[in-house]
């Protein structure tokens, strides 16, 4: 188990600084960062005193050891239109766009897995082809567009849910259902998947031959192993979500991650562009590090090694 | 207690049917894949024939007639003249929906090519040599899967600027994840067979037994991923085109055709709704028929 | 002595059915099979793969696929029936009264969870007793089927054991509640040839000392030779013979059972050099409905006789020996009256 974890958290270390050294570089893809930053109509002296002032004249591998070192020690710079530091924006959103997350993958958790465990009972049952139905048509509706729908029937034309902002616990629900509702196919089949195989299984067949209720075989003996990829799948699933929050933090107001991505992409405000991208991937890198922690937790074969 | 014993005489064709009329009825008795074949066909023709069925225009803008509703409201403004009703800016709804079906189409059928060609690349070189290129090209994927798309993609887009060709690079650059994950899987278990060890047995060349041993072999999984793909690539862009930072205007795209309504969604919601279910239907199409062929080619891999 | 012998009738089964549709039409793998086993006896049934010898035991512990259907005149546990008594009444009765050991100890248990909790569990599932007890005697059993150190094994997991291990694990989960009848389908097929003799020592002795009956399902005639008492041989899909060992292997009757034994080599007997027997022929197709006798196309005895109609089982002459073949019929009635008649 010490050596999985060491050889894992390898891994994820080395992922880490090659997803710094993109986000790093992603500033010279205009061509002259300093250019860029000196905004435009700026004359040749102001672009040399920016290139001086962010050492853009240096050799760019000290330019990336210096942001690497400034970066380790929570500092990713300073938003040139926000005029505070990028680290602490960052932060103070983050919570906001967690909370999303948090409520979206329950969304999509909980409508997912029974709906996977009903249509595996039965196979080819009426339940089975509504599950699977549910799943092929949600894999196929543009999340901003079912927002919008969301917005259109819940908030105008029901007036059930507020439309915008963070005010209550209730203006989280269409959002968390926009943004959960494209996890749940992935979820839904990967769970029908896992119980079809489970089930089908000698030791299945073992505890119903030692007399254990259904509800028995079905929960203790069948979900437990079966939920063990969806683990997986549910932390990586959670890290694009995080990604596609900018669609529907855009869309319902919502003053997080998303939502700052977005407005500092409008203001090509590139520090902090950097910095978001480099902060979602490393919680990206985090959590598959975690779930993978937690599926050796689940699954005694890879925990007692 | 005992049950009917049921006596059937059973029929034994003594003629099996043969393997393409088999193939052709899992194809005909396939209701998702009919339905995803007819309605892509359906949105191809549109958008190939868009000059030619359209009711208009998609950049003349009409003033005088903006937000004309469908023709299925009960307003009196409603005219068959515009069986779609128009935008803000007076342009006819269904011809901008009919050329917009050729952006979503060529969006997604560039990027999917070249995130194809990539993600193949990666992938059955890693399935077939394993080892060391095995380890290069997983952490190569981990890498990519660890970057957020939609953010990646709006940021280059943003900093390169926004244009058709390199809404299709972006993408296609982004999304080989699934392809070279599907591919080196698919590889590894072709390449543990025993024509491919015969094939090298008798000394054939490695680029040889890799287009003429191994791909034969992993192409149905390479079309299913293909649809995926495209699909992905398609609703991508419409989210990009969303958020104002893929295709631009007045160029007629889904997504942008949302974006431009989103502020109408009190009094004019079908604005949205049309496009939308335009969306809605070409990827439905496009996953119903990847599913449709994974069922069909191979019926043993189902569920 | 009918109704003494009828108390120490552990399981009776009289005229089982399985039907599974499939493509083609209806496959029958088992056809009208009776059996019986009484207290502190084995039975051996025997018969090559896909006689239907294993669907015959998960029809009896209804854990058949869900796509099969059974049907049957009569099965009791015990002189109580056990057919159609519903999925409850069922559960209750399995792993208590009568329980199963599988072919595959490496997948039989669950990966998840210590196989001290799998022991527990079937003991909690029928008894009110306390965790402390039952945990006592899954310790006292795995003592009894002969795993060292048995307190500090309850906190393995599967993986962790070997398949021997493994299938005394699932044998002892088997004697947890006690049942009076144990079903053991090919249990050591799937372990090394060294640790098969122990383990059938071991269901032997087990089977001896707590009086339970039991069914021990086996393509070994080796194995059958050793510990069965009485013997029930199928082909396809039926029984065709069922006698004591003693009359099964010295004197059998059905041509089938006759090739079988022909198949073993016996030291001294069969001479060096000698061909085995081998039986000619395949093994019909069980789809759709099939007259005469299943084996005819493949007997040497066989004659027009044999094609048509159905062949039932009766005595021969020799007393509780019975066999599904006109040549050795005696004039009389079927053996499921009879027998029917002596309860």
């Amino acid at each position: 188990m010490l050596y999985y974890t060491l050889k894992r958290l390898g891994v994820a270390v080395l992922v880490a600084i090659t997803v710094s050294v993109l986000s790093f570089s992603m500033i010279y893809l205009s061509g002259d960062p300093a250019v860029a930053l000196a905004g435009e109509g700026a004359s040749n002296e102001d672009i040399e005193n920016v290139r001086r002032v962010y050492g853009f004249d240096r050799p760019i591998i000290l330019q990336y050891g210096s942001w690497l070192v400034q970066a380790l020690q929570g500092n990713l710079g300073h938003s040139n239109y926000l005029k505070a530091p990028v680290a602490s924006v960052i932060f103070e959103r983050l919570p906001t766009t967690m909370l999303l997350g948090a409520c979206s993958l329950a969304f999509a958790l909980l409508l997912a897995i029974p709906l996977g465990v009903v249509a595996a009972i039965k196979p080819n049952s009426i339940l089975d082809r509504i599950a699977l139905s549910v799943a092929v048509v949600g894999q196929a509706m543009p999340s901003f567009w079912f927002a919008l729908t969301l917005i259109l029937w819940l908030g105008i034309t029901w007036r059930l849910l507020p439309i915008t902002g963070t005010a209550s616990w209730k203006n989280f629900i269409m959002p968390s259902m926009a943004l959960g509702y494209y996890l749940t196919p992935a979820v839904m089949r990967l769970t029908r998947a896992g119980m079809l195989d489970v089930l089908s299984s000698d030791y299945i067949r073992t505890a119903r031959a030692k007399g254990l209720r259904p509800m028995t075989v079905l929960f203790k003996h069948a979900l437990r192993n079966a939920i063990i990829p969806v683990v997986s799948l549910a932390a990586v699933q959670f890290g694009f979500m995080l990604g596609g929050s900018i669609v529907i933090e855009t869309i319902f107001a919502i003053n997080g991650l998303g939502y700052l991505a977005w407005e500092s992409i409008q203001r090509a405000d590139l520090p902090m562009m950097q910095a978001i991208v480099l902060v979602l991937s490393i919680f990206y890198i985090l959590l598959t590090f975690l779930a993978d922690m937690l599926n050796a937790f689940l699954d005694p074969r890879i925990r007692v090694a | 207690m005992t049950i009917d014993t049921v006596k059937t005489q059973v029929t034994t064709d003594s003629q099996e049917p043969s393997p393409g009329a088999m193939m052709r009825k899992r194809i005909f008795t396939h209701w998702g894949f009919m339905i995803g074949a007819f309605v892509l066909i359906a949105i191809f023709l549109m958008a190939l024939l868009a000059p030619y069925i359209s009711p208009g225009d998609p950049f003349d803008q009409v003033l005088s007639r903006k937000l004309i509703p469908p023709i299925w409201s009960d307003s009196a403004k409603a005219t068959w003249e515009h069986p779609l009703g128009t935008d803000h800016l007076g342009r006819d709804y269904m011809t901008r929906l009919f050329y917009g079906a050729r952006i979503s189409l060529l969006i997604g059928f560039g990027a999917m090519l070249i995130s194809g060609v990539i993600g193949t690349t990666l992938g059955v070189l890693a399935g077939y040599y394993g080892g060391r290129v095995d380890m290069v090209v997983n952490f190569i994927i981990t890498t990519r899967l660890s970057m957020p798309v939609v953010l990646v993609a709006l940021a280059v887009v943003s900093i390169v600027g926004s244009s058709l060709t390199v809404v299709i690079w972006v993408l296609g650059l982004l999304i080989w994840d699934r392809f070279a994950v599907v591919m080196r899987s698919a590889t590894q278990q072709v390449r543990a067979l025993d024509f491919v060890t015969s094939a090298q047995a008798l000394g054939c060349s490695t680029p040889r037994i890799l287009l003429t041993e191994v791909m034969p072999n992993i192409t149905n999984h390479l079309i299913v991923i293909a649809t995926l793909e495209m699909a992905h690539a398609i609703l991508l862009e419409a989210a990009l085109s969303f958020l104002g930072l893929g295709v631009q205007p007045p160029e007629p795209s889904w997504g942008l055709m949302i974006s431009e309504a989103k502020g109408m969604i009190f009094f004019d919601p079908w604005l949205i709704t049309i496009p939308g279910l335009a969306l809605f239907a070409l990827v439905l199409s496009i996953n119903l028929l990847g599913d449709g062929i994974r069922d069909v080619t191979a019926p043993e891999n189902r569920n | 002595m009918p109704e003494n012998s009828h108390s120490k009738r552990v399981l009776e089964v009289k005229r089982l059915n399985v039907e599974i549709p499939v493509p083609t039409g209806l496959l029958r793998p088992v056809q009208d099979v009776s059996l019986h086993v009484d207290r502190g006896e084995t039975l051996c049934v025997v018969g090559e793969s896909g006689c239907g010898k294993s669907l015959t035991s998960l029809a009896i512990m209804d854990l058949l696929p869900t796509k099969a259907k059974r049907a049957c005149d009569e099965m009791r546990l015990s002189g109580d029936t056990v057919f159609d008594i519903g999925e409850r009444a069922m559960s209750d009765i399995r792993g208590d009264r009568m329980s199963m050991i599988f072919q595959e100890p490496m997948t039989s248990l669950n990966p998840a969870y210590t196989i001290g909790n799998q022991l527990v569990e079937a003991l909690q599932r029928h008894r009110n007793v306390s965790k402390a007890q039952a945990r006592d005697r899954a310790i006292y059993l795995l003592e009894k089927v002969g795993i060292t150190a048995a307190a500090s094994r309850l906190g393995q997991y599967p993986h962790q054991l070997s398949g021997g291990l493994r299938q005394r694990v699932m044998i002892a989960m088997a004697l947890m509640c006690g049942p009076d009848l144990i079903i053991a389908d090919e249990p050591t097929t799937a372990l090394d040839v060294t640790i098969q003799a122990q383990i059938l020592h071991l269901l032997s002795d087990l089977q001896r000392e707590f009086q339970m009956g039991m069914i021990l399902i086996t393509h070994d005639l080796g194995v059958v030779a050793r510990i069965a008492d009485r013997v029930a041989v199928m082909y396809a899909g039926q029984v065709v013979e069922t006698g004591t060992a003693e009359q099964i292997f010295n004197a059998p009757q059905h041509p089938y059972t006759r090739g079988l034994l022909d198949c073993i080599p016996i030291p001294g007997k069969t001479k060096r050099g000698a061909r085995l027997g081998a039986i000619p022929g395949i093994v019909p197709s069980l789809v759709g409905h099939m007259s005469g006798c299943h084996f005819a196309s493949r007997c040497p005895q066989a004659h027009e006789g044999c094609e048509t109609g159905d062949i039932e089982l009766l005595p021969t002459a020799q007393p509780g020996h019975v066999c599904r073949c006109l040549l050795t019929q005696t004039p009389g009635t079927p053996v499921h009256e009879t027998e029917g008649a002596a309860s």
